[in-house]
């Protein structure tokens, strides 16, 4: 279920970067919203990626539970229920282009992940 | 009955495999007209030609080719026991022996034939019988039990077939045949004594050049056969072969036009002398000739069709040539094997060492192939028939079609044949067939023999249908491209190979040197599955961990709601009471819904990921091992009861299974694995629904692979017979590991092998003649297998590091709010939308 924020967006602090998992996905708990971070190595650096955990299609969270790779030049996640790909700097579903799912921006600070929600 | 008077009534008397074959091309043809079957016999169209399967196992519901709910279906009025005794020409009526009557436009007989018996004194007493019907076959078995001795009169390709059945009853069997050699229609001298050799060093003894005077008592054993060169031979069951008789007697009955020595005489279109009545299969006489095979009574059949609905077609002939295993020993004969057309040459191949023997009978002008004669080695038969049937020129060096290549041999190319080349001659497949497949959309060997059928009957055609195949696919500039993914430029079976050569042990070195980007969710699980069939490392270690599905990732297989089910193993099917309490126990506390799985085990839903672990960890402590359900991995083997309890079973099956469970468990493989074993042929077990089916014989073990159930479901292949049990474990150590490593990504063991070039008799060859010589490391691979199996869920729960993934989230302790379950017969499901939204009706989250 997305319950979107009704706050103004703030920063976050959800964990230790220990927390993640190269190349695949966690979930942290914001409120009542959930995000799936993903920790993607690209020649050689951590790039970070937050979207929402909601699979649109397959209607559960679950999304930080995809596998994370590339399809030509995008970033992307697999649903773990249908293998839909989603696009993870857009949100946009690569298989349906009416379907989308939240994206949030995400920063290291002091070994801390931030989330801004 | 109410039948529109429009329709043309259509009588076929008899349902043998023939008069089977008419009623499904008659329905595939979609012709307006009803059909009634009268079947003198009391089931309806078995399968013939695997008659003597029944004696390894298969039942008279195996060997059937109907059944009366298809017949049904498709409109036909099928009656059993229907003995016809009259047939009225002139008012166009049939009546059976109980009276009915059966008015008809078209009548068709397809009487079939009735095995030959010699006039010898002493024929007809017991334990003399014919080998024709499921009957005879029950019969010979009944008189098997009380007998040590076996004879069959008539070594042709029957009689051959007949000892075969004999000697796997457990009879000490011997072969008589009046001709000097053994099948002296299909084979030249040469050919059939080196036959009889082979034969008799598989423990039947042939005698050839004996005519039997008379059947009297026996001294030693039941009958003594007295033979006219004063010789004789003692047998407790005498079982003649000895040629077939067409049942024409209806037809000569009612006056239809009989040949001199039987056979109902017909045309071109299988019409008879009345212009209402055909007549096709062992019971027609075409041109003098009658055809005791199947593929020409089905042709005949077609013939018929084709004239009753209008379209052109006709039976002219039919080719003889035959290529067949006899006990094991490959025979085959094309054309005219004995070299009678004026002027023809021939070459011939002997080789002595081993048991080889090759004859090509070509014209005088040494352009056409007339004819061949193959014993030891039918891998030629197919480029040979070829030749012959299609008048293709022959090369400058004729006889470098049956010399051992030393890789040089003149490939046969798919183009030399012209449009009207029979390609599959069992369903009458032609080139033109399949060019026009290919124009209508197929693009791979498989769309094409599902839309033709060819290649799907005796399966020897199949090469040259993938040469057919492969090169009218290339002129129309299809490359058909092996790429696992866009990352790799490679199939599945070169990813292994370079894995395993170039000993990668992790994705980023296998990217780097084979790959590009990053990768994605179809090479990162292929490549985690081959990384744990070559090494067998822990899935969840660091380097791995990432390339795992969700199911893989988390042990357990992820529901629709983002929960899991757990699957513990249960070897065999095998589970004591303290266990099953245990499951209960658990179920109960932590709130699982509860289900018997189709595989012996027992599935509990609806476990939260951050649960899985503490689940398993009692699991783990009362003895339980994770059971793989997640995994494209072995699943399980399941069993009956066996010898142990069942009155019926003749081994173990119970013990072998979990042996074999055991053995296995841990296997990754291109996808999952599913084992049976039955204590006897009863198969209670479904063995032959398996990749790999084991059924017990009174002797060991009949190993089945590659069958499969569900979406496309495919009877197992007998593999082989009577193994013991190291045997059986060599066997299916190197068929699973041959899987593994040259199979498709998500190919299961049955598509892999309807894929596999060469089919089964290949499979046989590189597991059991080791033809590769790769048994050894195939043994060795699945030995290190079995040497560092682990059971995932105990490593897993005694790793702190491994369960930090089980957290739902890395920041609170709290739990996934859209998990809701109802109660639904007394247990829990997930919540439907709708019920999420009504409150309080959802039961909360139990947090244990």
């Amino acid at each position: 279920m997305q319950a979107q924020a009704n706050i103004i967006a703030q920063w976050h602090d959800v964990c230790h970067v220990d927390d993640l998992v190269t190349n695949s996905g966690v979930c942290a708990l914001i409120g009542d919203v959930q995000v799936a971070i993903f920790s993607v190595q690209l020649d050689g650096e951590e790039n970070l990626y937050a979207i929402s955990n909601w699979d649109p299609i397959g209607e559960a969270n679950v999304m930080s539970r995809g596998i994370v790779g590339t399809l030509t030049d995008k970033i992307v996640v697999a649903s773990p229920l249908y293998k839909e790909h989603y696009d993870l700097a857009t949100g946009t579903c690569l298989e349906r282009d009416d379907i989308s799912v939240n994206t949030y921006p995400v920063r290291v600070e002091h070994e801390r992940v931030l989330i801004e929600l | 009955m109410n039948i529109s008077s429009r329709q043309q009534r259509i009588v076929i008397i008899g349902n043998g495999m023939v008069g089977h074959h008419f009623v499904e091309q008659l329905i595939n043809s979609e012709h307006n007209c009803h059909i009634t079957v009268l079947s003198g016999e009391s089931r309806l169209a078995y399968d013939r030609v695997y008659l003597s399967s029944y004696f390894s196992g298969k039942t008279a519901a195996d060997l059937a080719l109907t059944d009366e709910q298809t017949y049904q279906d498709w409109g036909v009025n099928a009656v059993t026991n229907a003995w016809v005794t009259d047939i009225d020409r002139d008012k166009q009526v049939v009546t059976t022996q109980s009276g009915e009557t059966y008015e008809y436009d078209t009548l068709v007989l397809a009487t079939g034939s009735y095995p030959f018996v010699p006039p010898i004194p002493g024929n007809d007493q017991e334990h003399c019988l014919v080998y024709r019907t499921i009957e005879d076959l029950e019969a010979i078995s009944a008189s098997a039990a009380q007998s040590k001795v076996g004879v069959v009169v008539g070594g042709g390709l029957l009689g051959l077939e007949a000892a075969n059945a004999l000697k796997q009853a457990g009879l000490d069997t011997h072969v008589v045949e009046f001709a000097p050699q053994l099948m002296a229609v299909q084979l030249d001298p040469m050919g059939g004594e080196l036959l009889k050799d082979k034969i008799e060093a598989l423990g039947v003894q042939v005698h050839t050049q004996k005519a039997t005077e008379c059947i009297e008592a026996g001294e030693t054993c039941r009958y003594r056969m007295k033979f006219a060169d004063g010789s004789h031979l003692e047998t407790d069951l005498v079982l003649f072969s000895a040629g077939i008789r067409p049942s024409d007697q209806l037809a000569r009955q009612f006056g239809l036009v009989i040949g001199e020595r039987g056979g109902i005489v017909i045309d071109n279109q299988c019409k008879t002398s009345d212009k209402n009545v055909y007549a096709i299969g062992e019971c027609a006489l075409w041109d003098k000739k009658i055809y005791g095979l199947v593929a020409p009574g089905y042709a005949m059949a077609r013939a018929a069709v084709a004239d009753i609905i209008g379209d052109e077609g006709e039976f002219a002939g039919f080719d003889m040539s035959t290529k067949l295993k006899l006990m094991g020993v490959e025979v085959g004969s094309i054309g005219d094997a004995h070299g009678r057309t004026p002027g023809a040459l021939s070459y011939t191949y002997h080789n002595q060492p081993e048991g080889v023997y090759k004859k090509l009978v070509v014209d005088a002008n040494k352009s056409l192939v007339l004819g061949a004669v193959l014993i030891g080695d039918t891998s030629d038969y197919d480029t040979l028939l070829q030749y012959a049937l299609n008048s293709i020129a022959l090369p400058d060096s004729p006889e470098s079609l049956i010399l051992p290549s030393a890789g040089e041999k003149p490939l046969l190319g798919a183009d030399a044949l012209g449009d009207t080349a029979t390609i599959c001659s069992c369903h009458n497949v032609s080139k033109g067939d399949i060019v026009g497949a290919i124009d209508g959309g197929c693009c791979s060997v498989g769309d094409v023999k599902s839309s033709t059928k060819a290649a799907t009957g005796c399966g020897g055609c199949a090469a040259l249908l993938k040469n057919v195949v492969d090169s009218e696919l290339e002129k129309r500039g299809v490359e058909v491209s092996k790429a696992i993914c866009e990352h790799f430029n490679y199939s599945r079976q070169e990813l292994y190979h370079l894995i395993k050569v170039g000993k990668i042990q992790s994705f980023e070195e296998l990217l780097e040197k084979h790959g590009k980007g990053l990768g994605c969710d179809i090479c990162k699980p292929a490549a985690a599955s081959i990384f744990a069939s070559v090494w067998n490392d822990y899935i969840l270690a660091k380097q791995h961990q990432p390339l795992q599905d969700t199911n893989d990732t988390y042990l357990g297989n992820m529901q629709k709601d983002g929960t899991y089910s757990i699957v513990p193993r249960v070897a065999g099917g095998e589970i004591t009471p303290d266990k099953l309490i245990l499951l209960g126990d658990v179920a109960k506390r932590y709130n699982l819904y509860t289900k018997i799985t189709g595989g012996q085990r027992i599935d509990l839903f609806g476990a939260r990921v951050d649960q899985l672990p503490a689940i398993w960890e009692e699991l783990v402590a009362g003895g339980f091992e994770t059971g793989h359900a997640y995994a494209k991995a072995l699943r399980t083997v399941k069993s009956c009861v066996g010898s142990t309890w069942c009155r019926y079973g003749v081994q173990d099956s119970v013990g072998q299974a979990i042996d074999l469970e055991n053995r296995y468990k841990g296997l990754r493989a291109p996808h999952k694995i599913k084992f049976a074993v039955s204590g006897c042929t009863r198969e209670c077990a479904e063995a032959q629904g398996k990749d790999i089916g084991v059924i017990a014989t009174e002797n060991g073990w009949n190993l089945y692979v590659c069958g499969n159930g569900g979406m496309k479901p495919r009877h197992a292949d007998l593999f082989a017979t009577d193994l013991d049990d190291a045997t059986l474990v060599k066997y299916i150590d190197r068929v699973l590991m041959f899987y593994v490593k040259t199979a498709d990504r998500l190919q299961r063991t049955s598509v892999w092998m309807e894929n596999l070039e060469g089919g089964l008799e290949y499979l046989k060859s590189v597991v059991i003649d080791d033809s590769l010589g790769i048994c050894d490391e195939l043994e060795t691979q699945m030995q290190h297998i079995a040497d560092s199996y682990q059971c995932e869920w105990k490593t897993t729960v005694e790793s702190p590091e491994a369960l930090k993934r089980f957290r739902q989230f890395v920041n609170s302790d709290e739990s996934d709010s859209n998990i809701q379950f109802v109660s639904e017969r007394e247990q829990i499901r997930p919540a439907t939308k709708a019920e999420k939204f009504s409150a309080g009706k959802a039961i909360p989250v139990e947090l244990v």
